[in-house]
């Protein structure tokens, strides 16, 4: 994991640009509103199918090609991998309960921080409840994590 | 039938997508890091809070570039909107929606690492079975979510 001080000077302009792109594509596509996620989970349109599909179609085809073709980043020296988590209980947990709260909201995170740069305010009360939840998650993971080391060490 | 399922058309939808997978291929690229929103919800909290579940490595490690992707995100549908699009745009989603939805979003991409960027897009994109599985959950519970809200007469 490269420290801060050993970053390419080029690494954090790329992030941004990489945001940069990946916040205009959201506001594009219309996720950045809540009313059009809900009309596509409400069978009224299903155009946000091309979004998710596009998106991981050229992510896709470039890890694929990268993994095939290239050995390591340029300024990281980081290996080219794909995306794979391991699967457990939680990834099912995880998705009923965002999955829930997608379906009342209408907005997920990356949708929620474009949704500020249009412009959209009430989104706030959005992000606040998503920092919110993700900290309860943490905090709870984290007292679960802290009396198992108790117990480990009373032993 | 296509009218009726896409009313609104496919094109800025597909190519809002592409776009995002761009955004995501550029940090790929450059980087080797493949770049979900959600983490920041909780690698941020590691600058205020000492729980350890906040403070884990990993997290430390990329907390400041989370805090920049987010940035860029924010400014690029800023540059959208009031470059290209119809300028500031406001919901009416009711705040409760938002602040309860918001909270069950937080806890649940955070325990089911990864959200509709992280599974959605790059999981999916990686062909990777969990993420499928996650995508697959979350989709229809928000489907059927969504519709129960509907049925409720709770609108929009």
């Amino acid at each position: 994991m490269a420290h801060a001080e050993a970053r390419h000077p080029l690494f954090i302009p790329v992030v941004l640009v990489g945001g940069l792109i990946f916040g205009f594509g959201l506001a594009l596509s219309g996720m950045t509103k809540p009313e059009v996620v809900l009309n596509f989970l409400q069978f009224e349109d299903f155009g946000l199918l091309f979004v998710m599909g596009g998106g991981a179609l050229v992510t896709g085809l470039t890890m694929a090609l990268a993994t095939k073709f290239l050995t390591d980043a340029p300024l990281t020296g980081k290996p080219y991998g794909r995306r794979l988590k391991s699967f457990d209980r939680n990834v099912l947990v995880g998705g009923v309960i965002f999955g829930a709260g997608w379906g009342i909201s209408g907005i997920c995170p990356g949708a929620a921080y474009a949704s500020l740069g249009i412009g959209n305010v009430p989104v706030l009360w959005a992000l606040g409840g998503m920092f919110l939840g993700a900290y309860a998650q943490g905090y709870w993971r984290s007292k679960r994590a802290d009396d198992a080391t108790s117990v480990a060490t009373a032993d | 039938m296509v009218q009726a399922l896409f009313p609104n058309g496919v094109v800025q939808y597909a190519l809002g997508g592409i776009l995002v997978g761009l955004g995501v291929a550029v940090i790929y690229l450059a980087t080797g890091i493949i770049a979900g929103a959600s983490t920041f919800l909780e690698s941020t909290w590691s600058y205020v809070s000492d729980q350890s579940r906040f403070n884990r490595a990993s997290y430390l490690a990329t907390r400041d570039w989370r805090i920049v992707f987010t940035l860029g995100i924010v400014l690029g549908a800023a540059v959208y909107a009031f470059g290209v699009g119809d300028g500031a745009w406001t919901t009416d989603v009711q705040w409760w929606r938002l602040l309860g939805g918001g909270f069950l979003v937080g806890v649940g991409t955070r325990v089911g690492k990864g959200c509709t960027s992280g599974h959605g897009v790059c999981g999916v994109g990686s062909v990777s079975n969990t993420s499928l599985v996650n995508v697959a959950t979350f989709l229809a519970v928000a489907i059927g979510t969504a519709q129960l809200v509907q049925a409720l007469g709770v609108s929009p």
